[in-house]
Order: C-alpha cells, then sequence, then structure tokens
C-alpha cells in the first residue's frame, strides 16, 4: 500500500511545487480514478490493469481541465481562496459521483489477477502486489520524466522560479497546466490499481487524501523523490500498527506519526530549508 | 446612521421568534447564530492572527462531551458543563498549541488536520464515553433553564444562540480595538518582523487559539443541548471544522461582521437545498453547495465584506 500512497501524493507533491497550492480535491480525483475504472469493466470488460492507460488519460485531461478552469484564476489570490477552491471542487465532485451513480459499493469482480501467495508466514493478496509493483514502476517512470527529459526539467525550473524559468523561454502557464495533467494522472493510475482489491463509493477519497497530505508534508511539499520514502513510511506504521496496536487506530497512528516528524523537522523530513 | 440600522436589525431579531412561530424559520436562525459564533470564534485565530487551523472541530467535540458526559454521570448543569468544556478546551488548545504553532503555512494547517483526526479517532474507539455510538443527553421534562433543555418550543434555543454571537462578535470587537489585536494582525502580516518588534509571538498565538477555543466550546455544548444526541461522526469530523472556515472565508475573514454576513448566507442556503432537494439522496443539495464555493472563490476572494468595501470606496470616490 505505501507505494500506492506514494504514488498518489506524487501528484499531490508535484503540483504544490510548482505553484504552492494544495490540491483538497485530491481524494475526489481518485474517486473519479476509480469510477472511471469500475466503468471501462463494467461496460467493456476491461480490467483495470488494462484500462489503466486509459484511467490515467481522462485523469490527466481531468487535471488539465481544473487548472484551466479553476486554479488559473485564484493563482494570484489569497491561500485561503485557494484552498476552498479546491475544497468546493471536491465538494462538487463527491456528490456529482453521488448523484450520478448513487451510494452503493461497487467492486470489480474477478479480476485479472487473484488469490495470494504465501511466502513463509506473510501473506500476500496477488492484486495488491500487482497494484505496489506497478505503483512503483509509475513512481520511477514520474522520477525519469522529471530528472531526464526536457520537459521535466522545465517543469522543475518553473518550480524553482516561476519568474526566471520564464526569462529562459519557458511557457510557464503550458508548466502549470502540464504539472496539473501529470499530477492527475498520477492518481489515475493509483486509482487503476487500487481499482482491483478496492471499494468504489462517492466518499472513498477521503481518507486517502488525508494520508496524501500527511505523505507529502512528511516527504517536505514538493520534494517527489521524498514522498517515496514518506509513502514507504506511512504504509508501514498503517499497517504495523494496525497489526500491533489495533486496527481502529492505525489512521491515528499515522497522523501522530506526521505530528512527530514535523515537530521535530518543520518542514518534512527532507525539506527545503 | 449605521447605529440606527444596526439597532433595528437587533430589534428585528430580537422580535423574530414571536413573527416566526413555526419550528424551522427559528431552526434556520438559531444555524445561522451558531455558525456565525463559530466562524466568528475561527475568524479570531485565522482571520486577525492569521493561524489557518482546520481542526476547530476538536474544540466544538470537547464542548459537547464535557458538557454532556457531567450532565449525565452527575448530573451536573449543564451551564456549568459548558464552564468545564470551556476550561478543558483551552487547556487542550494550550496542549495542541505550544508545539504545532512551530509550524508555518500549509505544515500548520495540516497539522490542525492531524490532531482533529487523532481526536476523532481516539473517541470513536473510546467506548466508555460512548464510542462510535455516541451519547444521549438524559431528557429531563418539564423544561428548564437549569438543565438548559427546552422541549415546548425553539425560542429559548434561539436566544441564547443569539447570546453566543454577540458574545463572540463583543470578544472579536474587544480584542481588535486593544493593542493585542495589533499584535495579532502583525503575526498575521509577518511573523518574523512581529517577533523582532517586540512581540511575544508565541504567547499571542496560544492566547489567540485559546479564546477561539474558548468560545466554539460553548457553541459545542449548545450544540449537545439543541440536539440531545452526540456522536464523534458530528461533533469532531474535518467536515465541521472544514464549515466552520467557510462561512468566515465567504463573509470575509478578519472582518467584524464578515463570519456572520457568510453563516447568514450559507446556512440558509444549506437548509434550503437540504430540505427541497435533499431527501432525493442524490446530494444535488451538496452540488449546487460544491459550485458555489467555487465560484465565490475564483470571483470574490475576499468574501462578500469585500462587495460592501468596495461599494463604499465607489461612493466616496464620487
Amino acid at each position: 500500500m505505501g507505494f500506492v500512497y506514494a504514488l498518489i501524493a506524487a501528484g499531490l507533491s508535484l503540483i504544490f511545487g510548482l505553484m504552492e497550492i494544495v490540491n483538497f480535491a485530491h481524494g475526489e480525483f481518485l474517486m473519479v480514478a476509480l469510477y472511471v475504472a469500475f466503468f471501462a469493466w463494467a461496460l467493456a470488460r476491461l480490467d483495470p490493469l488494462v484500462s489503466l492507460p486509459l484511467t490515467a488519460a481522462i485523469l490527466a485531461v481531468l487535471g488539465w481541465a481544473t487548472y484551466h478552469g479553476i486554479i488559473r484564476w485564484v493563482l494570484d489570490g489569497p491561500m485561503l481562496a485557494q484552498i476552498f477552491a479546491t475544497f468546493g471542487l471536491a465538494v462538487l465532485l463527491r456528490s456529482a459521483a453521488q448523484f450520478a451513480f448513487g451510494i452503493d459499493f461497487r467492486t470489480v469482480s474477478q479480476p485479472l489477477l487473484a488469490g495470494r501467495l504465501s511466502m513463509g508466514p506473510v501473506f500476500i493478496g496477488v492484486p495488491q502486489l500487482a497494484a505496489s509493483v506497478t505503483a512503483l514502476l509509475a513512481f520511477v517512470a514520474l522520477y525519469l520524466f522529471l530528472s531526464r527529459s526536457e520537459t521535466g526539467l522545465a517543469l522543475q525550473a518553473t518550480a524553482q522560479d516561476r519568474q526566471a524559468a520564464a526569462l529562459m523561454g519557458i511557457d510557464t502557464e503550458r508548466m502549470f497546466a502540464l504539472g496539473w495533467g501529470v499530477g492527475s494522472a498520477c492518481v489515475g493510475v493509483a486509482g487503476g490499481l487500487l481499482a482491483m482489491f478496492f471499494y468504489i463509493f462517492p466518499d472513498v477519497g477521503a481518507p486517502f487524501a488525508l494520508l496524501a497530505y500527511v505523505t507529502v508534508a512528511l516527504g517536505g511539499f514538493g520534494n517527489v523523490p521524498a514522498t517515496l520514502l514518506a509513502g514507504v513510511l506511512v504504509g508501514l506504521v498503517e499497517a504495523l500498527g494496525g497489526l500491533m496496536v489495533t486496527p481502529a487506530l492505525k489512521y491515528a497512528l499515522v497522523f501522530l506519526m506526521y505530528l512527530a516528524v514535523v515537530l521535530w523537522r518543520p518542514r518534512g523530513l527532507f525539506g527545503r530549508f | 446612521m449605521k447605529r440606527a440600522v444596526l439597532l433595528a436589525l437587533f430589534l428585528g431579531v430580537l422580535a423574530f421568534p414571536a413573527v416566526f412561530t413555526l419550528p424551522f424559520p427559528r431552526h434556520v436562525m438559531i444555524m445561522i447564530f451558531l455558525y456565525g459564533a463559530l466562524g466568528t470564534a475561527w475568524n479570531i485565530i485565522a482571520g486577525y492572527c492569521g493561524q489557518i487551523s482546520l481542526g476547530q472541530a476538536v474544540f466544538f467535540g470537547i464542548g459537547a462531551y464535557t458538557s454532556t458526559l457531567l450532565f449525565k454521570e452527575t448530573g451536573l448543569t449543564p451551564w456549568a458543563g459548558m464552564a468545564a468544556g470551556v476550561l478543558l478546551a483551552v487547556i487542550v488548545s494550550r496542549l495542541v498549541g505550544y508545539p504545532v504553532f512551530r509550524l508555518r503555512g500549509h505544515y500548520f494547517a495540516i497539522a490542525t488536520i492531524a490532531v482533529g483526526e487523532i481526536v476523532q479517532a481516539l473517541v470513536v474507539n473510546w467506548d466508555a464515553i460512548g464510542g462510535a455510538r455516541g451519547l444521549f443527553v438524559p431528557i429531563i421534562r418539564p423544561d428548564s433553564f437549569v438543565n438548559f433543555q427546552f422541549h415546548q418550543s425553539k425560542a429559548s434555543y434561539y436566544y441564547v444562540a443569539l447570546g453566543l454571537l454577540l458574545l463572540a462578535l463583543a470578544v472579536t470587537r474587544r480584542i481588535t480595538l486593544a493593542r493585542r489585536g495589533y499584535y495579532f494582525r502583525a503575526i498575521r502580516e509577518d511573523e518574523d518582523a512581529a517577533a523582532s518588534l517586540g512581540v511575544d509571538v508565541a504567547r499571542e498565538k496560544l492566547y489567540a487559539l485559546g479564546i477561539s477555543a474558548a468560545l466554539t466550546a460553548m457553541g459545542g455544548t449548545f450544540w449537545a443541548q439543541y440536539l440531545l444526541y452526540i456522536d464523534p461522526e458530528s461533533v469532531f469530523p474535518l467536515s465541521l471544522s472544514i464549515l466552520i472556515c467557510l462561512v468566515a472565508v465567504l463573509g470575509g475573514v478578519g472582518t467584524l461582521w464578515g463570519p456572520l454576513l457568510g453563516a447568514a448566507v450559507l446556512v440558509p442556503l444549506q437548509e434550503g437545498t437540504r430540505v427541497l432537494l435533499g431527501g432525493t439522496g442524490k446530494a444535488l443539495d451538496l452540488l449546487i453547495y460544491g459550485a458555489l464555493i467555487i465560484l465565490i472563490s475564483v470571483f470574490q476572494p475576499s468574501g462578500l465584506m469585500g462587495l460592501f468595501t468596495r461599494a463604499r470606496q465607489a461612493g466616496s470616490a464620487r
């Protein structure tokens, strides 16, 4: 789960690093991705793993549209306006899903991968394993895109200094839109992977979004590689905490860990000082 | 002139229950007062002092649970329970604020969310105080002021909520006119500059959060006595914390009347769409609500009070 968390959080981190906006609709983007994967399966019999590129593409479009429709207009506004613009979007998406699909829980039954592997005393579900491997691959791809490709470097330059990047001939406006597209595509992949073994309902995004905020802040806002580590940490604390203390309190433990870490390092584990 | 308008408005509000005897309009007004008071309380810490707290529900829940538990277990009047809740909320605000105020910006906002989630998870799993099932306030007849229960009509609740709102407004006004209010605004504008000019930033922030927590806890006690049932989902959720901010943001952050104005717009909208459209289970009310929030953030980021200020400036420029 840690890798999936990391992937969700990476999208958030990318967007934040680029323009210092926290996307409070991130969980709802995940929800949309889950529904896309579900309907691809229900209508076209495409396994979530097969429809993964489609899910990512649709989410990228959603992110791109969000930037042009909403974010562009509040970019220079106060921080509160930015928070509430994305929060409003979250409410809108969630209730739109409820309006269109109802509140029933849905699952993709008979996925391509099922069953579980046993490694000694440890059991791992095959879909979960596939999800974490794919999430890790997607994460590596994201990292390579950011650090190797010219567009990725332009994105990073824009994140570092908007004006300097503009002076170097980078179309920052396009970079922002691209950042939203790529960041949302990460959520799309994560959603497609989760769809293999998770329930799908309108409120599904909320806990994931909360964990994503914690993960991003834990790694340090805007630092994508650190997000991976933080995501794994969150996944571990959740799993081990659920095992050793009590499952009911596992999220409380994650949040407690966040508080402990930021008190020790107020800008996250690897934050820029 | 302004004084006369305010006075007329106030008299109108006082006479409201006499004119509107049906429960629903009274309920809407009570909710406006309650959210107006909660938004005003949030405004002290966030609007004036600039610390965006997304964990106000913690204090609300503490107020609700403290008075209800004391009433249930010892029969203590909820009024005293309210005082106890306020005390506890202030203590918690100190415990939480002391470490969390070291963080800034988004790190602070997310830390307050984390605190809220931790507290909610703890209460849900704390069976001795009802756990996830929540608590019923023991119903005692007949109505009495001492028991803070009024089953015959909502009029008494109406005046209590109004009193709560007026208290919150009065406290805010007092602070903003005092030296402390200038400290708060200095911290909001530039924490480091304020510190370099001799403002004890840590102490002032704790003070602002303490006042905010106290007022919010009073709202929590009121809520418990009004609904006579509380559970972690209704008094501790993140959505409540967000709603509290929202009324203030809608009305205008950092203004005295903003949160009340925001509540006066948002609450009827919410209650109205809920009554007209909510029964379908289709969440159409929330759909409109979400769209509205986006529109406000995009077109009117300074809140509705910004409209007034602009109109006044346009008027004086003429």
